[in-house]
C-alpha cells in the first residue's frame, strides 16, 4: 500500500510519458526498430558528447563534494555569528533559474568583464565552475544535516585515544558520514549529468551533453530516434551512477548513533575547513554580487527603479502580468508541489529504509530506491514533452489538462521527490533498529514504531526536505516552461521573458526579478531551518 | 480469490488516492480552473476556445477580453516553447491536437508544419487577410500572415565614431580584418534569429557558397553566443548590458529601444543588407473541438485593434497596411527593402542538414 502511492504517482507523471516518448523513436511500423541504436551510436559526435557529460559530470562532483565537506564542518559543526544566514545563502544558488545565473557568469567572465583576464568565457572550466556552484548546497546540506546529529563521542573516545584529529576525522567520523556523502554524491552526479540551461549559455557551442543533444534533437530536429536513443543511453549512465552509489552507501550502511537533539557545537571552526569554506563563499558571492549590481544599474547611475518597476508589466507591457503578481504563482505553485514532493516522498523514503530479511526482498528495495532517483536523471524536455502526448485527457478526464496548469505542481513534484527521499532517508536507515525492537517489545504496534520512533526521528529531516522542494519548485523551469498557462507564468518564467525582450529597462528588470528570487530563496531555506526544531545561536 | 479481491481492494484504495492527490492538486492553491463550460452568447460562436502559442505571444491589456465579450467565446492559451519546439509539439500531438488555433508558426518551420498535416485550411475574409495573401508559404490556406519582422545585425554607432572606423554595411563585410573579433551572433541550432540569419547567408552566398562564409567570418573572431539576450546584452556593446562587440545579431526592430532617456536618435542603428525576413503565421488546428472558435481567433489576430498593438507588445511589423506605425519605428526602425529569401521548400527539405553543417563548421 505505502508502495503503491509513489508509484502510482511516478508511473502516470513520469514513467507514461518518457515511456511513450521515447516508445515513439524506437518503434517503427509497429514493430521495435533498434537499428536506430547502431546508426546513432555510429556518429563520432555522440561518443564525444557522452564524454564530454562524463567528465563534466564527474569534475563537477568531485570538486562539490571536496568543498562541501569542509563546508559542512563549518556550517554545521561550529558557532559563530552569523552561521544561519550563512547556511541559508549557500542555498540560494542552487535555485536560482540557470538563464539569470547564465548572465550572471558571463557578466563576469566575458573578455571586458572582472575575471576577463581569465579567459573562461565559452570553456569547460566555466561549465564545471558552474556546476559547482549550483551544486555545493546540496553537499553542504545533506552532509550537514546527518553530521550535526551524529554522537560526537565515538569521535571524543578515538581523540582521547591520542589519535590526532585528522586522523580521528578520517578513521571515525568520515565513515559515519559516508551514506551522507553518497546521497549527496549521487544527486549531485545526475544534476551535473543532466544539467542544461548551464551548459547551453556558458558552454556555447562547443561543448554539449547528452541532456542538451536531447533537447535539439526532440525540439528542433524532431529526430525522436536518435533522441530516445539518448535518453536510453542517458538511462544507462545514470543507473551506473546510481548503482556504483548504491553499492558504496550498503558497503558502509550501519545504524549510527544519532542523538536527539543537535549536538551544541563545539565553538569554533578549525582552521583548514574555515579557510576553505570563506574561499568558496567569496567564489560563491562574485556571481550573486554580480547579479545584485546589475539590478541597481539604472540609464544615469544607481537606484532602485529596477525593483520598483517590478510592481509593473515592463517597458511597453513586456509580461502579461506584474512580477509581484508572477511571485504568487510561483508561491501556490510551490505550495502545491511540496506537498505531493512531501507525501510521495516521504512513503517511498520509508519504504526503502526497510531491511528485510529475505535477500530477494533486500534486493527488491534496493531497486526500488535507483527507481525513484530516475526522475533526476530522464531530461527535462523528454519528461515535458511525454507530458504533453499522455496527459490530455488521462483516464477519459474530460477536462484537457494541458491547458489548466494543474500539471506544473505535479512536474516540479516529480523533479523534487528524489531530493526529499535523499534529504529523509540517510536519517530513516541510520535509525538504530535496536530502539524500533525496543518498542516492538514493550508492545507497540507497527503503526505507533513509526510514528513514535521513525517519526519523530526524520521529523527534523523532514523540514530541510520542505525547504529542497520548495526551493526545486521555485526555480524550477525545463517542464515549467512546457505545462505553465501563459496567464499565469511563474517567477523563473517571467525572469526568461524579461531578459528576451529588448530594451535596458527590461534587462535590469529581470536582474532585480532574479534578486527577489534569490532573497525568496534564502528565507524559504532559512525558515525550513528553523523548522528543525531548536538549533543554537540561530539567526 | 480472497488474495485477488484483496489486491483489488488495494488497487482501487490506491486508484482514490491517486486521484484524491490529484484532485488536492487541482483544487489548491494553484485554483486551477478548467476552462470548461460553454458560455456560448446567442448566435454567436460560444464555448471556449484553446489558443496554442509560442512563448512570446503578447497581446495589451482588455484585447483578449474585448474577444471574449464580442464572441462569448472564453479564450484559454497553452504557450509550450518557442519556434521549433512549437511546431515539434504540434506534430507530435497530432491525434490529441494540443488546442483550436496556433500562432506563431513561422516561414523557418511553415512547410514542415503544413506537410505533417497538422491545420486545417481556412481562408479569413477581414480586410487585412488581403495583406497577409502575399505572405501565404502555399495556395492551400492554412496559414494566414499575421506579423513580420527582419533579423538584421545592428552596430553600435557610438563604438564606430569614437574610433574613427567606418561602419560594415554587408555580409562581406563582417569578414574584413578591420572588423576582427567585434561581431556576435546566436546559435543557429537552438534560437530563433540565429536560424534565420544562417538561412540570411544562404540566401546570399548560395547553397555552395554559405559553408565558406562561415569560415572566414569564424576565422575573423565571430563570437557565437546562446541566444538573443547573451548575445545582446552581455556581448553586444550597444545593448545596455556594457558587452565589447560593437556589431550584434538582433531585429530591425531593436534600434528605437536604444533611444536615450531624453530623446533623439537611437545609440545603434540595423543593417538593412545584412536581414532575414521572419513571417508569424496563424491557422486553425486539423481536430479542432471548435474550429469555428479558431477561425474567429484568426479574424480576430488580423482585426485592426491587434495589428495595431502587435509592434508594441511583441517588437513585430503588422501584415495589415491599414494601422500606422508608433512614431519612433516609422522614425528609426524601417524593414528592409531586400531582405535575403531562400524558398521555404528549399529550407523543409535542407535545415537540418544546414543546421548540422553549420554546428560543424562553427564548432571547428
Amino acid at each position: 500500500m505505502a508502495a503503491a502511492v509513489p508509484l502510482l504517482f511516478l508511473g502516470v507523471f513520469f514513467a507514461w510519458p518518457v515511456l511513450t516518448l521515447v516508445g515513439r523513436g524506437l518503434v517503427a511500423d509497429g514493430s521495435l526498430d533498434l537499428s536506430g541504436f547502431a546508426e546513432v551510436l555510429g556518429r563520432p559526435r555522440t561518443w564525444r558528447i557522452v564524454g564530454l557529460t562524463l567528465a563534466q559530470a564527474t569534475l563537477g562532483t568531485v570538486i562539490s563534494v571536496l568543498l562541501g565537506v569542509p563546508g559542512a564542518a563549518v556550517l554545521y559543526r561550529s558557532r559563530f555569528p552569523g552561521r544561519g544566514v550563512l547556511r541559508a545563502l549557500v542555498t540560494v544558488p542552487f535555485v536560482l533559474p540557470t538563464v539569470v545565473v547564465g548572465v550572471a557568469f558571463r557578466a563576469l567572465l566575458r573578455d571586458n568583464g572582472p575575471l576577463g583576464f581569465l579567459h573562461l568565457d565559452g570553456t569547460f572550466a566555466a561549465i564545471v565552475a558552474a556546476l559547482v556552484f549550483f551544486n555545493y548546497a546540496v553537499v553542504v546540506r545533506t552532509v550537514g544535516g546527518l553530521w550535526e546529529r551524529l554522537d560526537p563521542r565515538p569521535e571524543q573516545a578515538a581523540r582521547s585515544l591520542g589519535a590526532s584529529p585528522a586522523r580521528a576525522f578520517l578513521t571515525v567520523t568520515l565513515p559515519a558520514l559516508t551514506p551522507a556523502l553518497t546521497s549527496a554524491a549521487s544527486l549531485v552526479f545526475l544534476f551535473c549529468a543532466t544539467a542544461f540551461g548551464t551548459v547551453l549559455v556558458l558552454g556555447g557551442m562547443r561543448f554539449g551533453t547528452v541532456e542538451t543533444e536531447i533537447w535539439i534533437q526532440t525540439t528542433q530536429f524532431l529526430d525522436l530516434r536518435a533522441a530516445s536513443v539518448l535518453s536510453v543511453v542517458q538511462v544507462v549512465v545514470v543507473v551506473a551512477a546510481l548503482a556504483v552509489a548504491g553499492r558504496a552507501r550498503a558497503r558502509r550502511e550501519r545504524a549510527l548513533s544519532l542523538v536527539d537533539t543537535p549536538v551544541r557545537a563545539v565553538g569554533r571552526p578549525h582552521p583548514l575547513p574555515a579557510v576553505v569554506t570563506a574561499v568558496v563563499l567569496v567564489l560563491l558571492a562574485l556571481p550573486l554580487a554580480a547579479l545584485v549590481l546589475g539590478s541597481l544599474r539604472t540609464g544615469d547611475g544607481w537606484g532602485l527603479d529596477h525593483y520598483r518597476a517590478l510592481g509593473t508589466t515592463g517597458g511597453r507591457n513586456a509580461l502579461t502580468v506584474t512580477v509581484w503578481e508572477a511571485l504568487g504563482n510561483s508561491l501556490r505553485v510551490a505550495v502545491d508541489a511540496t506537498v505531493l514532493a512531501l507525501v510521495v516522498g516521504c512513503l517511498v523514503a520509508l519504504l526503502v529504509s526497510r531491511r528485510p530479511r529475505r535477500p530477494a526482498a533486500r534486493r527488491a528495495v534496493g531497486v526500488l530506491d535507483g527507481v525513484f532517483m530516475l526522475p533526476l536523471g530522464v531530461s527535462a524536455v523528454t519528461v515535458g514533452f511525454g507530458a504533453l502526448l499522455t496527459l490530455g485527457h488521462p483516464f477519459g478526464i474530460a477536462t484537457d489538462l494541458r491547458a489548466t496548469g494543474v500539471l506544473v505542481p505535479v512536474a516540479q513534484a516529480v523533479v523534487a521527490v528524489p531530493l526529499v527521499v535523499r534529504t529523509v532517508l540517510p536519517v530513516l536507515r541510520a535509525v538504530d533498529p535496536r530502539l524500533q525492537e525496543a518498542a516492538r517489545t514493550l508492545g507497540a504496534g507497527p503503526g505507533r514504531v513509526l510514528a513514535t520512533v521513525d517519526g519523530a526521528l526524520a521529523a527534523r529531516s523532514v523540514g530541510l526536505a520542505v525547504g529542497f522542494a520548495f526551493a526545486v519548485s521555485l526555480g524550477e523551469f525545463g517542464a515549467t516552461s512546457f505545462l505553465a498557462r501563459p496567464d499565469r507564468p511563474t517567477l523563473p518564467v517571467v525572469v526568461f521573458r524579461l531578459i528576451g525582450q529588448p530594451g535596458a529597462d527590461n534587462y535590469g528588470m529581470a536582474l532585480a526579478a532574479g534578486v527577489v528570487l534569490a532573497l525568496l530563496t534564502a528565507g524559504v531555506m532559512a525558515a525550513a531551518e528553523r523548522l528543525r526544531g531548536p538549533v543554537g545561536g540561530e539567526l | 480469490m480472497a488474495r485477488t479481491r484483496a489486491a483489488r481492494r488495494t488497487i482501487r484504495h490506491t486508484a482514490a488516492l491517486g486521484v484524491a492527490a490529484l484532485a488536492l492538486t487541482a483544487c489548491s492553491a494553484t485554483g486551477g480552473s478548467p476552462s470548461g463550460g460553454s458560455a456560448g452568447g446567442d448566435g454567436t460562436a460560444g464555448g471556449s476556445v484553446t489558443l496554442v502559442t509560442h512563448d512570446s505571444f503578447h497581446v495589451s491589456d482588455g484585447l483578449l477580453e474585448q474577444f471574449e465579450a464580442d464572441t462569448g467565446l472564453t479564450v484559454t492559451q497553452v504557450a509550450p516553447g518557442d519556434g521549433g519546439a512549437l511546431v515539434n509539439q504540434l506534430i507530435l500531438t497530432k491525434d490529441a491536437p494540443l488546442g483550436d488555433v496556433v500562432y506563431g508558426i513561422d516561414n523557418t518551420f511553415a512547410s514542415r508544419a503544413i506537410d505533417e498535416g497538422v491545420l486545417e485550411p481556412y481562408t479569413s475574409q477581414v480586410p487585412a487577410a488581403a495583406d497577409a495573401e502575399p505572405y501565404a508559404p502555399d495556395d492551400s490556406g492554412s496559414l494566414t500572415a499575421v506579423d513580420l519582422g527582419d533579423v538584421c545585425l545592428n552596430v553600435d554607432h557610438a563604438w564606430f565614431a569614437d574610433r574613427d572606423v567606418p561602419e560594415p554595411a554587408t555580409l562581406a563585410d563582417l569578414t574584413d580584418p578591420a572588423y576582427r573579433d567585434l561581431t556576435v551572433v546566436t546559435n543557429a541550432a537552438t534560437s530563433s534569429p540565429g536560424l534565420a540569419f544562417l538561412l540570411a547567408t544562404v540566401g546570399a552566398f548560395g547553397e555552395d557558397g554559405w559553408q565558406q562564409y562561415w569560415r572566414d567570418l569564424t576565422a575573423n573572431g565571430l563570437k557565437v553566443a546562446e541566444g538573443w539576450s547573451d548575445a545582446y546584452y552581455t556581448d553586444f556593446s550597444g545593448g545596455g548590458g556594457g558587452g565589447s562587440r560593437p556589431i550584434a545579431l538582433s531585429y530591425a526592430s531593436s534600434p528605437p529601444e536604444t533611444i536615450p532617456e531624453g530623446g533623439g536618435e537611437p545609440t545603434t542603428g540595423a543593417l538593412l543588407g545584412t536581414c532575414f525576413r521572419q513571417v508569424e503565421y496563424a491557422g486553425v488546428l486539423a481536430g479542432a473541438q471548435n474550429p469555428e472558435g479558431a477561425r474567429r481567433l484568426v479574424d480576430w489576430l488580423l482585426s485592426d485593434a491587434v495589428q495595431a498593438d502587435i509592434p508594441g507588445s511583441m517588437y513585430m511589423y503588422p501584415v495589415s497596411s491599414a494601422v500606422d506605425l508608433p512614431e519612433d519605428w516609422a522614425q528609426w526602425a524601417p524593414l528592409a527593402d531586400e531582405p535575403y529569401t531562400v524558398p521555404l521548400d528549399e529550407i523543409a527539405a535542407n535545415r537540418e542538414t544546414w543546421v548540422r553543417e553549420w554546428t560543424d563548421l562553427v564548432t571547428g
